[in-house]
């Protein structure tokens, strides 16, 4: 049996997402990127890039990507069992894009992501902005900007549920469970 | 082994698809939402997913087609497979090989699924039972029996413009005698609660025991599309007429062919619906075919991710078995 718990609190959440805003408007401006273009990826990267657009009061509408169709694991599992489409409403070509994803592990997701990105176009430059990141990279792939860092133990996870409220929670493998 | 238990595998996944017949609410409705999301492959700049990368797909047709053949194969090339097209008509058989033989020796390329259109009812069923057990098949039209990723297709274009089935009153007009198409789409207006399904043909061309495929029949054009939502027209099959059905086109024509002055009955926002290809001034005049209410240049682009989505689900059933086998 796995057990889930709250991690972080609806509150907590949205204290993150707000501070991570604040960070983002500096990283652009660092960056000298006025207007960028933001993605969120399905279905939990959608739900922070709502927010994080709304801070931001950017103008273009945000993208969706569904990256079900790129995953590297379909010769493995088949096929994913919800594909939403994925809604790229203005074109990206020569376009600075912010993705936005919930938890990056093993980075196979961005990986995905960016293969899509291309499939629609050739962005200016892509900056990778998470909610959460935690240990288990199987790529190289580290987000520009990350609210929080998950210290986990071997066989947890942690997801995010919503789209409202969100919370962050964790779910673990008690002992005696088999691996 | 009968059709519809043959086309899936242990855990109830498409593994062939052959027939609409027999297929749950459920997978018919896990089609059409899958056929949702591979609509918007056609807005990439790069047309195509990788999801079935290094897989061959065969088309053999046996029976000529333009459409549905250059539609598999784009939605087979969308999904980044390997393409043949094998037009049997001119190829080994007319050497004396067997349809077996033919099998076997693709079999031996390594092929992952065979798309089968043939003008005798049962061949995909056939081929399906003959394949080797890794290989996925896919009927694309078998003589009168069943047109299935058609069916399917109309029934996305149908829940497109009109929403939930169970409201909805649905006219099939014309050759059901000789369709494939609307043996498929009167089996999964079934399945997917329709309303109501009606037939409208001259007695020449319905089949003995119209009433069992589940409609109501109609020899009456006007009376038969009166407050329909959706009103799909048949081609006239000429190739397959052996006798004297019809006594010529344009009668036909005056009789059950469709025009804006006949279409009046039906819903103002009724849709009108046909396979392809049109025969213009036989079916249809262009008034109706090119008019505001007609979607039949939509059900070929439907029809795209339509055969991606039924493409993508047999090869993905099929990884799941071979991982199982890999597995044990």
């Amino acid at each position: 049996m796995s057990a889930t718990e709250v991690w972080k609190s609806a509150a907590e959440v949205e204290d993150v997402i707000r501070r991570m805003g604040a960070q983002l408007r500096e990283l652009l401006a660092d960056r000298d990127i006025r207007g960028p273009l933001m993605i969120g990826i399905h279905t939990g990267g959608v739900w922070v890039a709502e927010r994080l657009h709304r801070a931001l009061g950017l103008s273009d509408p945000l993208g969706q990507l569904d990256i079900s169709f790129y995953r590297d694991d379909f010769t493995r599992i088949g096929m994913h069992p919800q594909v939403h489409p994925s809604d790229l409403p203005v074109g990206l070509d020569d376009r600075h894009v912010v993705l936005v994803d919930d938890v990056v592990q093993t980075g196979r997701t961005i990986r995905a992501a960016l293969n899509v990105l291309f499939d629609y176009g050739r962005p200016a430059s892509v900056l990778l902005v998470a909610l959460a990141e935690r240990d288990g990279r199987e790529l190289p792939i580290e987000p520009n900007l990350v609210g929080l860092h998950a210290r986990l133990a071997p066989g947890e996870q942690i997801k995010l549920t919503g789209p409202d409220p969100l919370v962050l929670v964790r779910a673990g493998q008690r002992q005696g469970d088999a691996p | 082994m009968t059709g519809s238990a043959a086309q899936l595998d242990a855990d109830g996944n498409l593994r062939h698809l052959l027939t609409l017949d027999g297929l749950s609410r459920a997978l018919l409705t896990e089609i059409l939402d899958r056929t949702e999301g591979f609509l918007s492959v056609a807005r990439q700049a790069v047309k195509k997913v990788p999801l079935c990368r290094g897989k061959i797909v065969a088309n053999l047709f046996f029976e000529t087609s333009t459409r549905t053949r250059t539609t598999f194969e784009l939605a087979a090339k969308r999904l980044s497979a390997d393409v043949l097209n094998l037009n049997i008509s001119t190829s080994a058989t007319a050497k004396g090989e067997t349809l077996l033989d033919t099998l076997r020796n693709l079999e031996a390329m390594h092929v992952d699924m065979f798309v089968v259109r043939h003008a005798d009812s049962g061949a995909a069923h056939f081929i399906a039972a003959h394949a080797d057990p890794h290989v996925a098949v896919i009927n694309a039209g078998d003589g009168r029996h069943s047109h299935p990723t058609q069916g399917m297709l109309d029934m996305f274009t149908i829940r497109q413009h009109k929403g939930d089935f169970a409201n909805l009153c649905v006219a099939i007009v014309g050759d059901v005698l000789h369709s494939r198409v609307a043996r498929s789409e009167l089996s999964a207006l079934r399945t997917l609660g329709a309303g109501e399904v009606r037939i409208i043909a001259p007695r020449t061309l319905l089949p003995v025991h119209a009433e069992a495929l589940g409609a109501r029949v109609y020899h009456d054009l006007r009376e038969g599309v009166r407050d329909a939502d959706v009103v799909i027209m048949l081609r006239l099959q000429r190739e397959r007429m052996r006798g004297a059905l019809l006594p010529s086109e344009h009668e036909y024509f005056q009789l059950f062919g469709l025009t804006e002055e006949r279409l009046a009955t039906a819903k103002p926002d009724a849709i009108v619906m046909h396979p392809g290809p049109i025969n213009r001034g036989v079916e249809m005049d262009s008034q109706v075919a090119d008019g505001p209410r007609s979607v039949i240049l939509e059900q070929v682009s439907n029809g795209i991710a339509v055969r991606m989505a039924v493409m993508s689900m047999c090869i993905g059933t099929q990884n799941l078995r071979s991982a199982g086998q890999a597995d044990g």
